[in-house]
């Protein structure tokens, strides 16, 4: 079902406060990744939010929905998700990264609502699949999601779940690619070149669709359409902005894993409206 | 009897199939090898063979097990521990999943392939994983032990398995417990304390040093992972040697998990450690090898002489 307008505006003031917690609790910790948990934000927030079958007082439900964060350092937008679904108490993101806390640096199943960990790259894929597989066997109408990272898909054992999840024709699993074209050192053109992303996907038996990983309508076109699909897994190639919404981030490989100051998180709340 | 126990594994796990519908297996193009294909024959539906590909095949049962599935991951034992062990490190172990992993063709018992195909280090590899239980079975009924506990256990097993066939050794009705190692033949001057092959060839040895006038105590630890160390303890105190004995290297492996347990609590008890020593190995016939690399019951016997000179 298309996103009514004023369902579209309720999620992107979301991801306005969102990005600015996020910012908030990697400034205190003065650790994390910003670059990365700005670029997933509309494309966790839309399913955790609004798509996802998930219910915090259910964690265990067999028929639940999955999703398997696979670029594991985007792990604090995964946790505000996390919050606002009731799995997290409100206080919990000033805890990020710190002894003793639930939010650990990357995904960990000390976390409640956390399916599976994460942190290496690469793995995120396959265990997907296995939910998928586990779920079909049990007749179960969930849905499993990953999303994986662009740089991620420098990892090989990508493309060996890439080869396997068609041959099980996993129709019940969307892979999403956070595809905003900068890794760690570089861009991914520098790095490791991508090349046509979309084609290689396709060679390997996946239905494609590329869209707009900022833009909630068309992600969730792209969601609706890959829900529809009944012979195999489908990849949404999200193109995004790493640092997506503070412009001194936007595209600065830089930012992937870089502490934010006092006044970069000044200038970063001023920009998306917040009060400091 | 004597039975390979590859085949005991892949016939047990098919048996097992039957009654419990949560079981699935995963191969990696090895399942004619490996024995797994028993079960995917009896059971196609929920039998997965991933290809040439073993880190995903690891992950792919780390998804699977959070479903309430019981998976059982296999291909050769050095390709598990190796190639497998990202996903076994950060997601069935941290994750403490309910996975269950079969190395296949442990030590040098896949004698012609080489040192490749030779699986040397993955005790040491797998025991220091937080979470993971390591069991090394020694004959066909511990081997079916050690299947049925792989089932009933919650969170990560390693099964060392092994491609040769071993001697019968235990009775039909022997109970096993995991963390429990098990006397096999009393002896009072010295215990050697084996897994896997080198039980029966510590066995052997034991045999020939009595008509020596030697006594010799022979222990299977069968779980390496938690270890029996009250039994290492009272070994090292009636019989005041130790030799442990491996099909391994010999660091890091079951003479590294007793050396840890006598350096508690029985520290100064000579102890003489039988394995392969620090080298890779080569392809030949497996009995040529296990005699070239000093694990077989000459190996045996040289490590109980050179400890029982040092015992005072």
């Amino acid at each position: 079902m298309p996103l009514s307008k004023a369902r579209v505006a309720e999620l992107n003031e979301l991801c306005r406060v969102f990005r600015i917690d996020v910012l908030k609790a990697i400034h205190g910790i003065q650790s994390g990744h910003p670059g990365g948990s700005l670029s997933v934000c509309e494309i966790l927030t839309l399913l955790y939010q609004e798509r996802m079958n998930i219910d915090a007082s259910k964690p265990k439900d067999p028929d639940r929905d999955r999703l398997v964060l696979s670029k594991g350092h985007a792990a604090p937008m995964l946790y505000r998700n996390l919050i606002e679904k009731g799995f997290l108490p409100k206080d919990s993101m000033a805890t990020l990264r710190r002894i003793g806390s639930d939010l650990q640096g990357h995904p960990s199943m000390h976390t409640p609502g956390v399916e599976m960990p994460a942190g290496p790259l690469g793995l995120g894929l396959s265990a997907a699949q296995g939910m998928a597989l586990g779920l079909r066997l049990n007749n179960s109408p969930a849905r499993v999601y990953v999303i994986m990272g662009d740089g991620e898909q420098d990892e090989g054992t990508i493309w060996e779940a890439a080869a396997s999840a068609p041959k099980f024709k996993l129709s019940n699993l969307t892979a999403i690619i956070d595809y905003n074209k900068v890794q760690l050192d570089g861009t991914t053109e520098e790095i490791m070149p991508l090349r046509d992303l979309s084609a290689k996907w396709h060679s390997f038996g996946w239905s494609v669709i590329e869209c707009n990983g900022h833009d909630l309508r068309e992600l969730s076109s792209a969601l609706d359409a890959a829900a529809k699909i009944d012979d195999g897994p489908t990849v949404i190639i999200a193109s995004t902005v790493k640092g997506k919404g503070v412009s001194f981030m936007e595209g600065k490989a830089a930012w992937h894993g870089k502490p934010l100051s006092d006044d970069d998180l000044a200038k970063a709340i001023a920009e998306l409206g917040g009060e400091n | 009897m004597a039975k390979a126990i590859r085949e005991v594994y892949g016939s047990v796990l098919a048996e097992l199939g039957e009654k419990n519908k949560d079981i699935v297996v995963l191969d990696a193009d090895l399942s004619g090898s490996t024995k797994s294909g028993v079960f995917g024959k009896a059971h196609p539906d929920r039998f997965f063979n991933m290809g040439i590909a073993e880190s995903n095949m690891v992950a792919t049962a780390a998804g699977l097990s959070t479903t309430g599935k019981i998976p059982f991951v296999n291909t050769f034992t050095v390709f598990l521990t190796t190639l497998g062990l990202i996903s076994t490190r950060a997601q069935v172990c941290y994750g403490n999943l309910n996975v269950k992993l079969g190395g296949a063709y442990c030590g040098m018992s896949d004698a012609f392939d080489g040192s490749t195909h030779h699986a040397t280090e993955d005790i040491a590899v797998m025991r220091s994983l937080p979470n993971m239980v390591v069991v090394v079975p020694s004959d066909e009924r511990s081997t079916r032990w050690a299947t049925e506990f792989a089932v009933e256990h919650k969170g990560p097993v390693y099964l060392r398995l092994s491609r040769d066939v071993y001697p019968d050794l235990y009775a039909e009705d022997t109970k096993f417990e995991l963390g429990k190692g098990a006397v096999v033949r009393e002896g009072a001057d010295v215990t050697v304390i084996a897994c896997g092959l080198l039980v029966h060839k510590a066995m052997e040895a034991a045999e020939i040093l009595k008509e020596k006038g030697v006594s010799v105590r022979v222990v299977d630890m069968y779980s390496i992972k938690p270890i029996d160390k009250e039994l290492i303890l009272r070994c090292a105190a009636e019989t005041g040697a130790i030799v442990t004995a491996e099909e391994h290297n010999i660091y890091g492996g079951l003479g590294g998990a007793v050396s840890e347990v006598l350096a508690w609590g029985a520290a100064g008890v000579p102890t003489e450690f039988v394995g392969i020593q620090d080298t890779f190995t080569e392809s030949g016939p497996y009995s040529q090898l296990l005699a070239k690399y000093g694990v077989d019951a000459n190996g045996v016997i040289a490590g109980i002489e050179k400890v029982l000179a040092r015992k005072k």
